[in-house]
């Protein structure tokens, strides 16, 4: 049903100009992260500009990348022909969901939807439902979607919601490049000059200069070779006879162009020429060019043929390198170096490095340094314990297991036990969530390269989980964890853990990680402290640069909070009134906001009395037992019970 | 300045149109921009009083593209023709690569020709350039006009090219001879430049 993509048809033999750059670059990008980078792309041109190469090259491009994608590449028609056989044949269903598992779906000559609403429905679902499950969906058109008539308004927002290009006719250079590339590929040489003039002409698309490439090799296969005028006579080049076309005036601009650039040809040096060539076709693909462009200035450099032709290799070298990196670490392969002829040894090494494994893991977040933790009697265990771990990692308190309840500070001091550690020489700390740790195995699995995410793991100096409970029930995650345990507690190497409760009370979790969590020091962080709750809303302030009476902070010190998050919410609601009130920061304004003031007289409606919860004005919730005012009118009470 | 920049591969021309007041010179910017693609045409930025005589200068970019992988640009320059804006002359005279003589075939303009040239070859002098060491074409302009009121091309030779310079008989408002004007100082600027580059 659909066409298998045409191996003709990749970035490699795709010319890039002026006209086609951002349509490429788009392109390129996708078939690196489908799904993420434009999703929807849409590029539409004229025919003949390209679109389809594009299309195939991003097909291409992102199959040999990750191998196990899903690409469907097929026509707008063929996806109506099969749509309709499918509901033909009472299979409706089965397309769609065949459709829907598609990773990167690849659609040609969308103008096509013009008057078939089924269909225009159909490709809108499927559009929802590939944007919703992150696959990529990429549309050609010969026009931009708002021009596409009597299309429906809400594929038009669709197709528009991700990045919409157009490929242009291409220019003079690009023309040139095309034409020299395709003699190339069919073995054909002309005399120099020949293609620049060819070139030259006015053509509407590449296939115009496909069809006058093929006339010229005709042509030389019979007879003796073409001169530049020869083949501007051949093909009607020459300077228009002014008895044939007297409207229309000869293009005195091209021809001046023309000669300009025979000028120049001859001013500057072939060799010249061909590195200028050479560093504008690698810049166009993304590299880095400075060893060519430092031949420009030399006067007469030696063997210029060989730099580019080395220069070539190394980027070849280096697509190479790209390419197997991402299949191991899609993030790691967005790197410059890959892009950058000139570090290729250090290419080599970073692809080693990912192929070890060596890809440093995920580490501490830098939004939480141990120095803006707040410290008080109600944590000062679990401050001291990480003090005598951050003096001896792996050595004391190994593993340290952090518990309390949730908003209590765990994973802040958790992420600043991981960027002190980090700060040692030579640390690889790996600093996550479970559920990362989790995904990331998943992944790993997913991908057969379970080994690799392995020796990721296997080669830090401290690793910090949050939230461990979060492996109840994952029987291979616990199996990993398990080993890595051992092994990097064999090796002295710190381990930290947070959790809602004591290892003991965690549920789903197997005896032998629970026993090595209890084997080191399970430290408590209790509810906020006066000394915490002060610190906290002393570094609030200061963060925001506000600086409030002295009441205001005592006030807020002395508010029990069941948590710091709590804490940090309640100071923010009583800035927000502030600002919006235009007030300066006091402790009444915090009683007022916090507390709450009486309601004003008279029937409240029932709109304020729907849960046990009474929404006050100013967003903070009260309970009713405690605002005798906030009982509901006795009127209304009734009438509800009788509903 | 002119411009074969092997680093940043740029090539860029400064040529200028020069001659006695009301010789054509703004018509023949204004026939190039008129043939100049939009593309490839920066604003034409003129100068001119009520009468439009030019007062200050016209100025026209033109972006060539990339040519031999060079970024190619011409800027275009008039200067004005009235004998008392000599400084601005000076000022756009300035840095320029190649200068295209305009001359009025008007056999009364004959001493204001003489006059202009005289004055481009002491204005080039006090910057220090010698007229033989710099490209320049010469244009006859308005050979439309009747045959009694002009000299022809030949005559003006023998009048003003004493250096025997590319010359080109020229009807600026239809366009006959422009391009062939610009062709040759872009082809003399071309060579000059490559030949200092490569010196």
């Amino acid at each position: 049903m659909t066409t298998a993509l045409n191996a003709k048809f990749s970035f490699e033999t795709c010319v890039v100009g002026a006209a086609n750059r951002l349509a490429v670059t788009a392109g390129r990008a996708v078939a690196e992260n489908p799904g993420t980078a434009y999703n929807p792309l849409f590029i539409y041109s004229g025919s003949g500009l390209g679109k389809t190469h594009l299309l195939m090259a991003i097909g291409q491009s992102a199959k040999k990348l990750v191998p196990e994608l899903n690409v469907e590449y097929l026509t707008l028609d063929e996806y109506v022909e099969a749509f309709h056989a499918a509901v033909a044949a009472g299979q409706g269903d089965a397309f769609r969901r065949r459709f829907e598992n598609v990773d990167i779906l690849l659609v040609d000559d969308v103008q096509f939807l013009t008057n078939r609403k089924e269909m225009q429905t159909e490709l809108l679902r499927l559009t929802e439902a590939l944007q919703t499950a992150g696959h990529q969906i990429v549309l050609t058109s010969d026009r931009p979607p708002g021009d596409i008539s009597d299309l429906d308004e809400r594929l038009i927002s669709r197709f528009s919601g991700g990045l919409v290009v157009d490929i242009g006719a291409p220019d003079y250079e690009t023309r040139v490049a095309i034409l020299r590339r395709k003699a190339e590929e069919r073995a054909a040489r002309f005399q120099p000059g020949v293609l620049e003039a060819v070139a030259g002409g006015e053509y509407h698309n590449v296939r115009e200069l496909l069809g006058v490439l093929n006339r010229l090799v005709a042509y030389q296969a019979v007879n003796e070779e073409l001169t530049a005028e020869g083949a501007k006579q051949l093909l009607g080049l020459s300077e228009a006879t002014p008895a044939a076309a007297p409207a229309a005036p000869p293009d005195e601009f091209g021809s001046f162009l023309q000669d300009v650039t025979a000028t120049v040809g001859k001013a500057v040096e072939a060799w010249r020429a061909r590195v200028a060539e050479a560093i504008i076709r690698w810049e166009g693909e993304g590299y880095r060019t400075k060893r060519l462009e430092a031949l420009l200035d030399e006067e007469t450099p030696a063997a210029v043929d060989e730099v580019i032709t080395r220069f070539a290799a190394d980027v070849e070298r280096l697509k190479a390198l790209e390419a197997e990196v991402a299949a191991l670490d899609p993030q790691a392969a967005g790197q410059s170096l890959f892009r950058d002829p000139e570090r290729l040894n250090e290419a080599e090494a970073a692809a080693a490095t990912v192929q070890a494994g060596a890809a440093p893991p995920p580490g501490p977040s830098g939004a939480f340094p141990l120095s803006t933790y707040a410290v008080g009697p109600s944590n000062e265990m679990a401050v001291n314990a990480v003090g005598a771990v951050l003096e001896e990692p792996g050595r004391q308190y190994n593993p340290l297991v952090l518990i309390g309840r949730s908003g209590l500070g765990k994973t802040h001091l958790l992420h600043a036990v991981g960027l002190e550690l980090a700060k040692r020489p030579n640390a690889v700390v790996a600093c996550l969530s479970t559920q990362a740790f989790i995904d990331e195995l998943i992944a790993a699995i997913d991908g057969d390269r379970v080994e690799w995410w392995r020796a990721r793991y296997r080669r830090v100096t401290a690793l910090l989980l949050d939230d461990v409970h979060l492996v109840a029930g994952k029987e291979r995650t616990q199996e990993e964890l398990f080993n890595l345990f051992n092994l990097l507690q064999g090796g002295d190497r710190q381990l930290v853990f947070t959790a809602p409760t004591h290892p003991s009370k965690l549920t789903g979790v197997e005896p032998r990680i629970v026993s090595r969590l209890e084997g080191g020091l399970v430290a408590e962080l209790g509810e906020p402290d006066r000394a915490v709750r002060r610190a906290v809303v002393e570094r609030l302030l200061t963060q925001q640069q506000l600086s409030p009476d002295a009441t205001f902070v005592d006030y807020v010190a002395d508010r029990p909070a069941d948590s710091v998050r709590t804490l940090v919410t309640l100071i923010q609601r009583v800035i927000e009134a502030a600002t919006a009130q235009d007030r300066p920061l006091s402790a009444g304004l915090a009683r007022e906001v916090l507390e709450g003031q009486p309601p004003e007289k008279g029937r409240r409606t029932t709109g304020f009395r729907t849960s046990g919860l009474v929404v006050s004005s100013l967003g903070g919730i009260r309970s009713r037992e405690k605002m005798v005012w906030d009982w509901p009118d006795p009127a209304d009470r009734l009438l509800e019970e009788l509903r | 300045m002119s411009l074969v920049n092997f680093t940043t591969r740029e090539i860029t021309c400064k040529i200028v149109y020069y001659g006695p007041g009301r010789s054509g010179k703004t018509t023949n910017l204004h026939y190039v921009y008129g043939r100049v693609p939009e593309a490839r045409r920066g604003r034409m930025v003129s100068l001119a009083t009520q009468t439009d005589r030019t007062l200050f200068f016209d100025f026209l970019p033109i972006d060539l593209g990339q040519i031999s992988g060079f970024a190619t640009r011409f800027q275009l320059y008039t200067v004005p023709g009235q004998v008392y804006y000599n400084a601005t002359r000076r000022l756009v005279l300035q840095g320029a690569d190649g200068v295209v003589f305009v001359a009025d075939s008007q056999a009364r303009q004959l001493d204001e020709n003489i006059e202009s040239l005289q004055n481009l070859q002491s204005n080039l002098l006090g910057m220090g350039v010698d007229i033989r060491s710099l490209p320049v074409v010469m244009q006859y302009n308005k050979q439309d006009l009747p045959r009694e009121l002009i000299l022809e091309a030949p005559e003006l030779d023998d009048a003003l090219n004493f250096r025997a310079v590319p010359s080109f008989p020229a009807d600026a408002l239809h366009g006959q001879g422009v391009f062939e004007t610009l062709k040759a100082i872009s082809e003399l600027v071309l060579k000059k430049l490559a030949a200092g580059s490569a010196a």
